[in-house]
């Protein structure tokens, strides 16, 4: 449950030459936000309905109740049980996904759009967010799958740095709250179904739709969707998170390698810094094989075969972290290198070169961006959950292309403190 | 794939424009094959660049060479410095990567659609011109030794893989991991590598493959003028190396830190070879679906659902490879659920196909999500340059990928019984087990407490 990379997008559509995505926006009845995009080439439908209903919401002792209520969510919905559901979907070629992470839990199908492949799958769908079942004898069972899944995790290197991260960023803050095989052991149908009551409503919904439609069409999907929620309004949000102050933990672990994580809470989504940091953040460590830590880390020395930096923003704000894994021996070398180079790049920002560089890349790459329907429902529907300007996308490469040295070097010394910085190390020397 | 099979399926009219002669295809004077899927849903396009080598045609003491290559092609050439080919693709606003398997080696960039002239350029020019440099050669087996240890030596299941693998393979290549033996990483020099490319890296025996919002008649003229002069050479012959008959179970273990142990069972498994009259592979793809096709298919109903025996289980089976094939059934039992519980499920699922077959709707259920699957891959214009190469790297022809669509709606139950029957061996089983260590080497504390 990796929060999402931030990257939003714009529609291509097919044979007309200008970038642009035509955006189409209403809210139903009964308060749920909907999302349109008409992308008429293939028949077929993606459908993401999102609820601020993820881990952020789980109070204090009942830390995984937003994950475990997602994954019941269509496990038997009505009158189908969950065998029948899967079943009927498989007949109708139709795939049911989604799950939940810190901000979002989410619901998504994907259908043939012909009459007769469309209509009773998106009734199943209506069925799931009208009257799930949430049934006792499948809560056990899930239950019991996800304590032993999560004590899996915490044999694993990559998974215990990665919650030491967390609850490390967010001592006080639901971010760093994390599932663990005693908090899921408390979980009861009553925590699920109050869960649900309280947050899988319309008012807390944002339906986004990309497929094979017409906005008459489109319209009236999103109505009975919204119409089988029951009313009810966007929950209150938890007080943001403290900034970070710098800690270091060393984690043993027997495994070959180190994993290393370091960073520091930086910005929420919509945040104004947000162009320059991710313009930033490419020659740092975000633009693949071309960025300063791949360069210094893996091509010049030989450490590591991935290491990156990315922000993360959030609902609330969201993480800066840096990523790498190396032979265990020489993690304190390597942690060095990242450190100078961090200071480095903070001190002094890009060089004009490296600042053509990132903004060729991230305008360039922007048609990349959006080259399917899933690409395009992936960021429309961050679009409508995080309530962003319905022209981002439009906006994007001028953002983008506006940015200045100046501004990259500012919003890093807002947002990235290297004496503030949280370490985790798993099985360093 | 071409689109025609759908059309009497789906009726559906937008299929027409695009459906004539998409993919088309051409052959250059040094025999590079170039093949175009257009696609003019959004202004991209993707470029791959396919060679037939894989790492099951490295030998003992260099395995992982064709990997390692696979690296350094990103480290230069006389007029592209090292790391430059990176910066050029990233400066057209493309990404770009390569990938290693037993089969072949494939790089690709996904682009905006006007970038395709200058990226036929840098791939060309590394077709013919790259540069072992060894101490870039010093730096990047450095680089490869720590995504082993990410991918295998730290990651149980992947250890229990490779070991699979070398049990269950003696004579035949696949026998070798595709990233190499640690060992044979640490004595791996320059000129293993130059070797490896000097021998297998030209142009007939490689392929292009475009998708994109491209026209190919100006595909066809920009490859001529990149690749065309490029030479030609024999490549040396390719002897058969053929996995002898197995002749009873193997059975090995991997001892690793992890919490729940894993099971797998691979059983010998046919691949197909000629699209039009092979059966069983076919058949054994649609038993595959109906034990693990969807949520409630039959494993994941009856072993994870209802008897809870396992935390997991699934199959996996691939009917189209150049060396021989495996269908490996899988899982983790769940607490207080062995491995001999997990394997007496397994076996029981099979011995109930064996003995009362699959029913029409299940099978009417598995064809159906092959049809809407039709559908859904041509979102990707990433996996339908995909399809395409991957075919064409087996040894089968990107037009196969209708007929072994056509075969597959022609499977009956009869034929997914009778494969059941005949491949479900265990004298061409191999098992492997992952006994779970605790990361301290202390005997392991009971765990939490669960209420049922």
């Amino acid at each position: 449950m990796k929060p999402l990379l931030t990257a939003i997008f714009a529609l291509f559509i097919s044979h007309a030459a200008q970038a642009g995505v035509a955006i189409e926006h209403w809210t139903t009845a009964n308060g749920a936000r909907v999302h349109f995009v008409a992308a008429r080439s293939l028949p077929m439908l993606d459908v993401q309905i999102d609820f601020a209903a993820g881990s952020m919401f789980d109070p204090a002792d009942k830390a995984g109740l937003a994950a475990l209520t997602r994954g019941i969510l269509d496990l038997g919905a009505a009158e189908r049980d969950e065998t029948l559901i899967s079943e009927q979907l498989a007949d109708l070629g139709a795939v049911l996904g989604g799950g939940a992470d810190t901000d979002r839990a989410s619901v998504t199908l994907r259908t043939l759009s012909a009459k007769d492949k469309l209509e009773p799958a998106l009734a199943i769908l209506r069925d799931i967010l009208r009257q799930p079942r949430f049934d006792a004898a499948i809560l056990e069972r899930e239950k019991t799958r996800t304590i032993t899944s999560l004590k899996e995790a915490m044999t694993r290197p990559d998974s215990i740095a990665g919650k030491a991260f967390w609850e490390a960023l967010y001592p006080q803050h639901p971010y760093g709250r994390q599932a663990s095989p005693e908090s899921v052991a408390t979980l009861s149908r009553a925590d699920l179904l109050g869960f649900h009551q309280r947050l899988y409503t319309a008012g807390n919904a944002s339906i986004t739709l990309v497929g094979d439609l017409s906005r008459q069409q489109a319209e009236q999907i999103a109505a009975q969707l919204s119409t089988a929620l029951p009313n009810g309004a966007a929950p209150t949000l938890p007080p943001p998170p403290a900034p970070a102050k710098a800690t270091s933990q060393a984690l043993a672990h027997p495994a070959s390698q180190a994993h290393i994580y370091l960073g520091m809470p930086s910005i929420e989504r919509g945040h104004p810094d947000y162009f320059p940091l991710l313009v930033g953040n490419y020659t740092l460590g975000g633009g693949g094989f071309v960025s300063r830590l791949v360069k210094e880390v893996r091509d010049k020395r030989g450490f590591a075969y991935s290491v990156y930096s990315y922000f993360a923003p959030l609902r609330q704000t969201g993480p800066f972290q840096i990523g790498l894994q190396t032979q265990r021996k020489q993690a304190g070398e390597a942690i060095k290198v990242v450190r100078e180079v961090l200071g480095d790049f903070v001190n002094k920002g890009p060089s004009e070169e490296e600042l053509v560089a990132a903004k060729a890349n991230l305008s360039g790459s922007f048609p990349l961006r959006l080259d399917s329907n899933s690409k395009l429902l992936a960021n429309v529907a961050a679009i409508a959950f995080y309530s962003l300007p319905l022209d981002y996308l439009d906006q994007y490469q001028a953002k983008v292309q506006a940015v200045t040295a100046g501004d990259v070097k500012a919003a890093f010394s807002r947002h990235v403190r290297p004496a503030d910085l949280v370490t985790v190390t798993v099985a360093a020397d | 794939m071409t689109m025609r099979h759908l059309l009497p399926v789906l009726l559906a009219p937008w299929l027409l424009t695009a459906a004539l002669a998409n993919p088309y295809e051409t052959t250059l004077d040094n025999g590079l094959r170039i093949i175009v899927k257009e696609d003019n849903r959004a202004p991209t396009a993707v470029h791959m660049v396919w060679y037939r080598i894989g790492s099951m045609d490295e030998v003992d003491g260099t395995s992982g060479v064709a990997h390692v290559l696979e690296h350094m092609m990103f480290k230069g050439t006389p007029s592209v410095g090292p790391g430059e080919f990176n910066k050029r693709v990233a400066a057209a606003g493309g990404r770009d990567n390569a990938f290693t398997s037993r089969d072949y080696t494939a790089y690709f960039q996904q682009i905006p659609k006007e970038k395709l002239d200058e990226m036929m350029q840098l791939e060309a020019d590394r077709m013919r011109h790259l540069t072992v440099d060894p101490k870039e050669f010093a730096q990047e087996i450095k680089v490869v030794m720590e995504e082993r240890r990410m991918r295998t030596d730290d990651n149980p299941q992947s250890k229990l893989f490779e070991q699979m693998n070398a049990a269950a393979f003696q004579a035949h290549p696949y026998r070798r991991p595709i990233i190499g033996w640690m060992s044979d990483l640490e004595t791996m020099t320059a000129a293993d590598a130059k070797a490896w490319y000097d021998t297998w890296y030209v142009p007939n025996n490689a392929y292009v493959v475009v998708s994109g919002d491209v026209k190919h008649q100006e595909v066809f003229a920009l490859a001529k003028k990149h690749y065309g002069a490029l030479p030609s050479r024999d490549l040396p012959p390719r002897k058969a190396q053929v996995e002898p008959r197995q002749e009873g179970t193997r059975k090995l273990t991997v001892k690793a830190p992890a919490e729940l142990p894993v099971l797998i069972m691979g059983y010998k498994a046919p691949i197909i070879r000629d699209p039009k009259t092979d059966q069983d592979p076919y058949a054994l793809q649609i038993l595959a679906a109906i034990l693990d096709g969807h949520d409630a298919a039959r494993f994941n109903k009856k072993l994870v659902r209802e008897d809870k025996v396992a935390l997991s289980a699934g199959i996996d089976y691939d009917n189209t490879a150049r060396g021989p094939g495996m269908l490996f059934l899988y899982g983790s039992p769940s607490e207080g659920r062995s491995v001999d519980d997990l394997e007496a499920a397994l076996r029981a699922e099979i011995k109930r196909i064996q003995e009362t077959g699959v029913s029409e709707t299940e099978l009417k259920r598995t064809k159906a999500q092959l049809v809407a699957g039709q559908v859904y891959k041509l979102d990707s214009m990433f996996g339908q340059a995909m399809e395409v190469g991957q075919m064409e790297a087996v040894g089968l022809h990107w037009k196969d990928v209708d007929v072994m669509l056509a075969k597959l709606q022609q499977v009956s139950a009869a034929d997914v019984q009778a494969v059941a029957k005949k491949y479900f061996n265990d004298d061409a089983l191999t098992i492997g087990i992952l006994d779970p260590q605790p990361l301290d080497g202390k005997p392991r504390r009971p765990g939490v407490a669960i209420r049922h």
